[in-house]
């Protein structure tokens, strides 16, 4: 009897916990890692500002394998967080074979945008519009006419930034020569800075003067060769150029923080369904800081902030690489 | 004369790709030789990097940090060895172990030292093996064919560059001239024989393993010091698994495995500078440059050309007859 009732009053007490704990919020980040300078740590810089600004605390993971993906989704919503927070196209497939099996918790997804289910918000960025803006600084401040591309994994998300990159940098030079490499084909090219030098000389010797990298961690190879050589950079992301003051020209910023700040604050009502963040909602743009400004000139800074205004208004039509999967201004 | 340019600059592109296999391809060849098959050169390379990187960045001495990677590879080794030779446990285990450790450790370490996220401060200055330049090779460099060869393609790399190329007659003369190679080769082939003749199998396994600790070491140090400008999480890549790929090529031979890994490393850089090739009309894609190296090495293994035979002793531990 003593024993069952013990029993009894443990049980009890589990569910009063588990009744009284707010769900916390759960985030999971992408195989490149919390720390990759770039697309993660945005989010987890969102979310740490989220958690300094209301004293909140979330569950977090870092992918190490495509096959931990569904593991982690369902762990998350099994042990009660919400929303859950998940970065990345790779989430796409596990998160619609999941979360049909959890109605009531509410999932979030970056970098997708073609999911169909009730409760999910699909938050995707017009990556290309961003691009488009630093492929117009990239040429004007090309002397040799040639700039340079450098994506991570060869994915239609990557093409897309290289896409808008390459229609921004003839959209001042139509004669110009884009030159395009990607690090490989599996999720390791997020993470190759060896492999990211080694394309950013062969791409200096075809006489690029400019490279822009989307490349996860492969860029820190990229962005340190570029610099070692005497030539500009464009970081990606996260604002990267404080990584070399004054050779890196500017960074395609995409505030994947916001989107993750803004989903944490909403908490568990966060409204579901697909949202794009483009220029107008100031989801993607350009850095200038200290360590670029000498690099930005007048003249640049009017031409694509008036591109960005036609961007905006409709004048400019970037084409996107998902459209008809194929880029009018470059081949891959 | 672009032909030419360009063939210069995929060729000086190799021989960067290829010393880091090239050395953790030697690295395998001694523990290979002496009977102990070692996967863990990917693990041992990559706790080199990141050691030779952090040590590089907080003492200033890129020569500091290159002792710094030989020793936490040395360490590794002996791990290896103590796992795999002492207590007879089986060597593939304890290599696949040194890699999970290696990929686990140098982050927790990174992050806890540095707190920049499981990567080392950028390297600058001392902190770096900068390229040497021959004597005269800007004079030279407008001399048709010999110039650009010589100021672009051999000159200009680090110097561990050329302690790798200078390792593979080394090891030659070690394996086949001296009576430590001699029997090196023989505990590989026919430890009981070895042991016979008075000479302890153990001692000798320990040494090539040893070796093999500093050659991924140097190889380690040179990725993270020299090609890059610090340590960043699994920059190793995979390239361990490769250079035990040219090992497999090479048939266990060192100038083979010179070959070997120019080859594969010449594979790479002209993956990295044409996306496509076209061969008039027929499009090869960048993907199977990358998948070659494993091809070629399956069709060796499968004794299309020629035999592969390892070591006949390779992968057993040795037990004393009583």
């Amino acid at each position: 009897m003593t024993l069952m009732k013990s029993l009894m009053g443990a049980a009890a007490a589990v569910a009063l916990t588990a009744g009284a704990a707010l769900a916390e919020p759960a985030l999971i980040f992408d195989l490149g890692g919390k720390f990759d300078k770039s697309f993660n740590e945005a989010a987890h810089n969102g979310a740490s500002r989220w958690a300094e600004e209301t004293g909140g605390t979330y569950r977090e993971i870092e992918m190490q394998s495509e096959a931990q993906r569904e593991q982690a989704l369902r762990r998350f919503a099994e042990a009660g967080s919400n929303p859950i927070i998940t970065m990345g196209f790779g989430m796409a497939d596990p998160l619609s074979a999941v979360v049909a099996d959890y109605p009531d918790t509410t999932f979030v997804v970056v970098d997708v945008t073609w999911l169909d289910a009730p409760n999910l918000r699909q938050v995707g960025f017009a990556e290309h519009e961003g691009s488009y803006l630093v492929g117009m600084m990239a040429a004007m401040a090309s002397k040799s006419g040639t700039v340079g591309f450098i994506g991570g994994m060869d994915v239609p998300l990557i093409r897309h930034f290289g896409c808008g990159y390459a229609q921004g940098a003839k959209a001042v030079n139509p004669d110009i020569n884009v030159v395009a490499n990607m690090t490989g084909t599996t999720p390791a090219a997020w993470n190759d800075p060896v492999k990211g030098s080694e394309l950013t000389k062969a791409q200096i010797s075809q006489g690029a003067d400019v490279v822009y990298a989307a490349a996860g961690g492969t860029g820190v190879g990229v962005l340190q060769t570029a610099a070692d050589e005497g030539i500009l950079s464009i970081g990606v992301d996260s604002n990267q150029n404080h990584l070399h003051p004054g050779k890196v020209l500017t960074s395609m910023l995409k505030r994947v923080d916001v989107a993750v700040y803004e989903a944490m604050s909403a908490g568990e009502n966060v409204e579901t369904g697909v949202f794009v963040m483009g220029l107008a909602e100031d989801g993607v743009g350009y850095a200038v800081d200290d360590n670029n400004a000498p690099l930005v000139s007048d003249d640049m800074k009017a031409a694509v902030d008036k591109a960005r205004q036609d961007i905006i208004d409709g004048n400019v039509n970037v084409v996107s690489y998902y459209e008809n999967d194929s880029c009018p201004a470059l081949q891959f | 004369m672009e032909f030419f340019l360009t063939l210069i600059q995929v060729l000086d592109s190799t021989i960067r790709l290829a010393t880091p296999l090239l050395l953790a391809c030697l690295a395998g060849l001694y523990s290979e030789r002496a009977g102990i098959f070692d996967i863990g050169l990917e693990g041992k390379m990559l706790m080199a990097a990141f050691f030779s990187a952090a040590v590089a960045a907080v003492t200033g001495s890129v020569w500091l940090g290159l002792l710094a990677g030989i020793a936490s590879s040395l360490v590794l080794s002996a791990l290896h060895g103590f796992a795999s030779i002492t207590f007879r446990g089986n060597q593939l285990i304890s290599g696949v172990a040194i890699n999970f450790l290696a990929s686990g450790m140098t982050v927790l370490i990174a992050q806890s030292w540095f707190q920049q996220g499981g990567r080392t401060p950028s390297l600058f200055g001392g902190g770096r093996f900068e390229p040497i330049n021959f004597p005269l090779a800007e004079t030279i460099d407008g001399v048709p064919l010999v110039g650009p060869v010589y100021s672009e393609l051999l000159s200009g790399h680090s110097i561990l560059v050329y302690a790798a190329f200078l390792m593979v007659p080394l090891t030659w003369w070690v394996l086949y001239r001296t009576r430590f190679g001699l029997r090196l080769r023989a505990v590989g082939e026919n430890p009981a024989a070895v042991d016979t003749a008075g000479v302890s199998v153990v001692g000798l396994r320990y040494a090539a393993v040893a070796i093999c600790g500093v050659l991924c070491g140097v190889a380690g140090a040179y990725l993270a010091t020299a090609l890059q400008a610090g340590f960043v999480k699994e920059m190793t890549a995979g390239r361990g698994f490769i250079a035990l790929a040219a090992l497999i090529f090479a048939k266990w031979r060192p100038w083979h495995a010179m070959w070997a890994c120019l080859l594969f490393g010449l594979l790479q850089a002209i993956a990295l500078r044409f996306q496509n090739i076209d061969l008039g009309g027929l499009i090869i894609p960048v993907q199977v440059m990358d998948a070659l190296p494993y091809i070629l090495t399956v069709v060796i293994l499968a004794g299309f050309v020629g035999k592969a035979v390892p070591p006949r002793a390779g992968g057993e531990p040795y037990v004393k007859e009583r």
